[in-house]
């Protein structure tokens, strides 16, 4: 019994940094709805700048100064990130600024290394907090305590900032509805500001907290990011005592799953959370979200059409050019085509379900990766022939397409986004424990083309044909009357169902094809790379075909792939460089400020205004 | 005449707070029926009751004799049910015409083909029933940069597409100049009396209630006041006293 | 100083070879190298002097088959695809005649398999699957460093010998972490067969919960303990246990945990008492190879080393001799000259390479860990050669696919 006391006790520690960082988050994303995937990046900042400052102010008033300085610190710098990155771009489409969060977490990698260098830092104790207390026999570490008593005051703080200030009556306001608070005559640009320096301010706390438990190092960013969504989407998005809950539960489960089940620490969160989303679409105190709310921000779509004439000549002549790319280009740049081909049909494939379906995935890479797997797995285990082992790919993704698909197809949104996210680290994980199997991270390897694929310049061929024969079929669909269903689900679900479109099966047979597609491009990317590794199913594979999608532009048909071909040379190009993250990041950033319809959709605008001038001259 | 809509005693409660309590009424084949009443008299509620938006606390919808209490939308639909929304929802990234096809589309079971251009199917269809709105002339813009009375008469197409025998109009003529008014109800009544397509609607200009309506019930805080013809309505002193001052309306509807 | 006398070296060795401008002209020997720089750059950076010393020492000397030698860092971000997508780039259009590189055991065993389709020589510096060389080994592969199986047996070896009988471990929760302890039992088990594992925890790799592991591995009572865990998850946990007084009174047994990469971090906070595998750079005799090295380094760094700079230093070294063997730079001479190349005078003495799987004989340092002066060092260390600890050479070519 005292042991399980003790145990619970360190839950509670643990809960501490996690609801600190996880109520900054929702805050942010309850007032400004922004989805800030460079909180960590705060989180990591906090503690860098608390070590630095520990080692400079010394004894007690040093350390807990440190904190409280590190808050302060961190709160200007996501003032600066607020106003110089994501002010200009609230017009901007639904969860484009998750973009540049990323753009943002990019940036900060590499100016904390720059700053702090590579090696971890420890972080320092806190003074006469060393060592433990002993609590029904069982020690409990001293700074533990302090922490558990710590958290219920920032909790009663926050709560009584939102609950009895006239900044907590607006961010409330703001919280229910946007457009009320600039009807109140509130500078809604500044209170969006003050809400993510708090938000941030808080991140750089937790990080500084933690400090005496831990320390800094450049990692912590990745590290913390995926327990803060969940529990943030466990609690309800936007929720403060949500947040507060689910980090309680998730820390004391942690523990008891560390003792009990000791392989469950990678998947036991994603685990509760799909089971609660299950159950409660909307997160223990979360509310539902209102239809319309999230809805299509900015201009609406243009109606799509066939390229005109000159358009399909120009396509055609594209494609007759990289059909004759082989008789005068080198060996290297046909690698580099067929790594922007297979990422092109990943990213497309998901920009079907995003674009025309308004279905934002964070868990495409299952399918990418699970059709990579499926074909992989036959050759490896069953010496299957490519030919057949290929067929594999696209069959096996669309039917996982279909397993998890039915679980997230009956939520919207953020929601249906985070699911998706759970459902695709389960297989993460499975891929990654299941060695027997998998061979965990040490990958399938040797699974190269049949004979006469082997060479680079027919697999090329092989993938002209496969990867863009794919993207021309989605885009096929898309101009067909599914994918007409799937616009008129996303535009208007009420009409849909009132005129006998059964909106969440086709939501459902489009995310199927979506994932079979994914799928086909992996089952290519396998048989050119010769092996297949988890990593192609982690979280930051998903993300890169997201933010290739809403870079390419999310409202054009042409996006994700344009998207695709910009990030693969933007990237190879630039990660030749020494400080190439900071670079990437700033080219992210700078695309989303300039062109925030995306690649595409910007030069469709301007391409308009200058037709439209042409026509008034 | 073949009764094909019948409702008995609907109730919807949010929170305690009864919204629409007991209603009952019936829709008679080729009726051009209205519901009125006041803002927050449950007309929507009752609506989305009826085409299955929403699910009633208590009571039945017949159609046909048919239970569908509770069905989705779309099995309302199947049954040969239309409806226009107070809001409109139209299909924003779509051309007007291709709204129509879509309805089209799925009138025709076409939904899940992944092959044939779909703005080349049903187009002619499609162009006779934007006629048949006086819409064919803007049947090629994007329906985002509609006036909201043209989205109206949209709907009203889309609606028409499946050959319903029920359409449920919630405010037709909301936002529109009062001639085009005066003509979406004329055209209305004509697709009454020349396709006996029975119809159900609500408004808020009194003109075009009692111009076109052949019955007319009032609803007045969540319940049923009175349920007859315009002289009846015009008369019931309930009526009269829900619509304060509206006598006069009355009365010049009576005159024109 | 040393750069100036460097450069001056150089250029006087660039004139002196003038007259042999037909050979000269080729330009320098390119040496693709691929590696986590931003993700892993604590590991990747020392790792990279390493090179850079020997590659100036090198030159220095006159180059190989009287060109200079250079490599062509690139970064894969960690990502094997990526990796492989640069190992094509670097071969096929940089002109670099083999490849060598990467710390992650996933992305060096994509290489591996890639090098072996393509039929280009890889050695793997930093990798420690066994794998590698082993079950998924191939011909054209090579691999510098000793492995996780032979770093385990060593400390299984010194683990048998006390009277400990019930063992706790706990290791990251992927390949490496599990192949290390699956080594570790199957080498104490075979040398001790009474003993018993009574706890296995697996945490998340640098997602350590440390009070909750702590706290399960007291509860099962262990006599003894083997640690994986490294960088940030390890530090989380010597604090915590430290604290909670989990070490007090047991034996542990740490895997790298003596290597500066892992260990100066820690400072004063360093575990004593745990015995480790590492690198006492500190330690050395003047005067010996390992010692020259370490001034070497710190005169051109102005740092201390790291075992990656070993590592790196060793994989310059091992390619020039190679090349030099080969007396060419043909990727079929260059895998002839590898199998059985022998390097005397390096660091750790003789250094060669097996015909039988293309491992390396380095060795290991293993150690008791002390804090002197605020820092972890390793005391009453020695150098242990591999060979021992390896398992028979049957079973080996047993392991090894046909070749």
């Amino acid at each position: 019994m005292a042991f399980f006391f003790a145990q619970f006790l360190t839950g509670l520690a643990n809960a501490a940094a996690l609801f600190l960082v996880a109520s900054g988050l929702s805050l942010i994303f309850g007032v400004t709805r922004i989805v800030n995937f460079a909180h960590g990046s705060f989180y990591m900042l906090g503690a860098f700048i608390g070590v630095t400052l520990m080692e400079i102010l010394p004894g007690h008033v040093g350390f807990w100064g440190s904190i409280l300085l590190t808050g302060l610190a961190v709160g200007l710098i996501g003032a600066l990130v607020e106003m110089v990155v994501l002010r200009p771009i609230y017009r901007a489409p639904e969860l484009f600024q998750l973009v540049a969060t990323f753009g943002v977490i990019l940036v900060i990698q590499d100016l904390a290394l720059m700053v702090w260098g590579a090696e971890d830092r420890l972080g320092p104790r806190a003074p006469g907090l060393r060592g433990i207390w002993r609590i029904f026999g069982e020690p409990v570490l001293k700074y533990d305590i302090v922490l558990i008593a710590i958290t219920p005051v920032i909790l009663f703080a926050l709560w009584y900032l939102i609950s009895r200030t006239r900044l907590g009556v607006l961010v409330r306001a703001a919280t229910q509805d946007r457009e009320m608070v600039g009807a109140l005559g509130v500078n809604q640009a500044w209170l969006f500001t003050g809400v993510f320096a708090l938000g941030s301010a808080l991140a750089g706390l937790g990080g500084a907290l933690q400090l005496p438990k831990g320390g800094a190092d450049l990692l912590m960013d990745f590290n913390i990011i995926g327990a803060v969504f969940v529990v943030v989407v466990i609690g309800g998005m936007g929720s403060l005592p949500g947040a507060f809950i689910a980090s309680v539960i998730i820390s004391v489960l942690n523990v008891f799953g560390v003792t009990y089940l000791p392989q469950s620490t990678l998947v036991l969160m994603f685990v509760v959370m799909a089971v609660v989303l299950i159950i409660r679409p909307y997160g223990l105190l979360g509310r539902e979200e209102v239809a319309g709310e999230h809805g299509q921000v900015g201009a609406p779509e243009t109606p799509i059409r066939p390229y005109p004439p000159a358009g399909q000549i120009a396509v055609a002549a594209f494609l007759g050019l990289l059909a004759l790319l082989p008789l005068f280009a080198d060996q290297f740049v046909l690698i580099l085509m067929i790594d922007m081909v297979v990422f092109a049909l990943f990213a497309a494939s998901l920009h079907f379900i995003l674009g025309s379906g308004g279905m934002v995935s964070f868990g495409h890479a299952a399918f990418f990766g699970g059709g990579a797997y499926a074909a992989a797995l036959l050759v490896f285990h069953f010496d299957t022939p490519m030919e057949l082992a290929f067929l594999f790919a696209p069959l096996a993704a669309g039917i996982l397409a279909l397993a998890i698909g039915w679980f997230c197809i009956r939520l919207t949104g953020v929601y249906f986004a985070m699911l998706t996210l759970a459902f695709s680290q389960l297989v993460w994980s499975l891929a990654y424990q299941w060695r027997d199997v998998t061979r965990g991270d040490d990958g399938l390897v040797n699974i190269w083309p049949a004979e006469w694929l082997s060479g680079t310049v027919p697999y090329y061929y092989f993938t002209l044909i496969l990867g863009v024969g794919g993207i021309i079929f989605l885009r096929h669909v898309i101009h067909a009357p599914f994918g007409y269903a799937l616009r008129a689900g996303r535009d208007s679900p009420r009409q849909a169902e009132a005129t006998g479109i059964d909106v969440k099966r086709v939501q459902f047979g489009a995310f199927a094809l979506a994932g079979a597609m994914a799928g086909l491009a992996g089952g290519i990317f396998v048989f050119s790379k010769g092996s297949v590794f988890p990593t192609e199913l982690e979280i930051a594979a998903s993300f890169d075909a997201l933010i290739v999608v809403f870079l390419g532009g999310v409202k054009t048909l042409a996006g994700g792939v344009v998207g695709a071909g910009f990030m693969t040379l933007v990237e190879d190009w630039l990660t030749r460089l020494e400080y190439w993250r900071l670079l990437l990041g700033l080219v992210i950033i700078a695309v989303v400020i300039i062109a925030p319809e995306g690649i595409v959709g910007s030069f469709r605008t301007l391409w308009a205004r200058i037709r439209h001038k042409e026509d008034a001259a | 005449m073949t009764e094909i809509l019948r409702v008995e005693h609907l109730k919807k409660s949010y929170d305690g707070f009864l919204a629409v309590n007991g209603v009952s009424f019936s829709v008679q084949q080729g009726e051009l029926k209205a519901l009125i009443g006041p803002n927050g008299a449950g007309k929507s509620t009752c609506f989305n009751m009826l085409m299955g938006q929403l699910k009633p606390t208590e009571g039945e919808v017949f159609l046909d004799g048919e239970n569908v209490t509770g069905k989705r939308p779309r099995d309302i639909w199947r049954r040969g049910v239309g409806r226009t929304f107070q809001i409109t929802g139209t299909y924003q990234s779509m051309t007007v015409i291709e709204n129509v096809q879509m309805a089209l589309m799925s009138h025709n079971h076409r939904l899940f083909s992944v092959w044939p251009r779909a703005w080349k199917l049903y187009r002619e269809e499609a162009f006779e029933f934007l006629e048949t709105v006086s819409m064919a002339d803007q049947a090629d813009r994007p329906c985002s940069i509609l006036a909201y009375g043209d989205l109206k008469r949209l709907e009203l197409a889309i609606a028409l597409c499946h050959r319903p025998r029920l359409l449920l109009m919630d405010e037709p003529t909301a936002g529109m100049a009062p001639s085009a008014r005066i003509e979406l109800m004329q055209l209305t009544a004509d697709i009454v009396r020349d396709q006996g397509v029975s119809v159900l609607f609500t408004e808020h200009d009194m003109d075009v209630v009692f111009a076109h309506a052949h019955h007319i019930m009032v609803l007045n805080r969540g319940e049923l006041i009175a349920d007859g013809d315009a002289e009846a309505v015009r008369n019931n002193p309930q009526v009269q006293e829900v619509y304060l001052g509206g006598g006069t309306l009355f009365k010049e509807a009576a005159d024109a | 100083m040393t750069l100036t006398r460097r450069f001056v070296l150089g250029t006087t060795a660039a004139l002196a070879l003038a007259p042999a401008a037909a050979l000269a002209q080729d330009g320098p020997i390119k040496i693709g190298e691929i590696n986590h720089y931003k993700r892993m750059a604590a590991f990747a950076e020392p790792y990279k002097a390493g090179i850079e010393l020997a590659l100036g020492e090198i030159n220095g000397e006159g180059g190989v088959l009287g060109r200079e030698l250079e490599f062509v860092f690139r970064d894969d971000q960690g990502d094997p695809a990526e990796a492989v997508k640069i190992a094509e780039e670097l071969m096929t259009r940089e002109g670099t005649v083999m490849l060598t590189g990467t710390i992650l055991s996933h992305v060096g065993l994509a290489l591996s398999s890639f090098a072996a389709e393509k039929g280009y020589l890889y050695l793997a510096a930093e990798p420690l699957a066994d794998s590698l060389v082993w079950k998924s080994g191939n011909p054209n592969t090579f691999r510098l460093r000793a492995s996780t199986w032979v770093q385990a047996a060593m400390l299984a070896e010194k683990a048998a010998e006390t009277d400990a009988v019930k063992y706790a471990t706990i290791a990251p929760n992927y390949a490496y972490g599990q192949d290390a302890v699956e080594a570790f039992k199957e080498n104490l088990k075979r040398l001790k067969p009474e003993v018993e594992f009574v706890a296995e925890q697996w945490p998340a790799l640098f997602n350590i919960d440390a009070g909750a592991e702590v706290q399960a591995i007291e509860r099962a009572k262990p006599d003894a303990i083997y640690n994986v865990t490294f960088g940030t998850d390890l530090a989380k946990f010597v604090r915590d246990g430290g604290d909670r007084g989990l070490f007090d009174g047991r034996d542990v047994y740490g895997l790298l945990t003596g290597e500066p990469e892992y260990l100066d971090p820690l400072g004063a906070d360093a575990p004593e008492g745990w015995y480790v595998t590492g690198y006492p750079w500190y330690g050395f005799e003047e005067g010996t190879p390992a010692a020259e090295f370490v001034n070497a380094y710190m005169e051109s760094t102005g740092e201390s080393p790291k075992i990656g700079s070993l590592v790196g230093y060793l994989t310059a070294q091992s390619i020039a001799a190679a090349i030099e063997e080969a007396g060419s730079t043909e990727t079929e001479a260059l895998i002839g000259a590898f199998e059985g190349l022998t390097i005397e005078d390096t660091p750790i003495g003789e250094l060669h390479y097996r015909e039988l799987d293309n491992q390396s004989n380095m060795g290991a340092y293993v150690g008791t860990i002390a804090v002197e002066d605020g820092q972890g060092v390793m005391v009453d260390w020695e150098y242990k050669e591999p060979s021992p600890y390896m398992p028979s050479d049957e079973e080996i070519t047993e392991m090894r696919p046909a070749e």
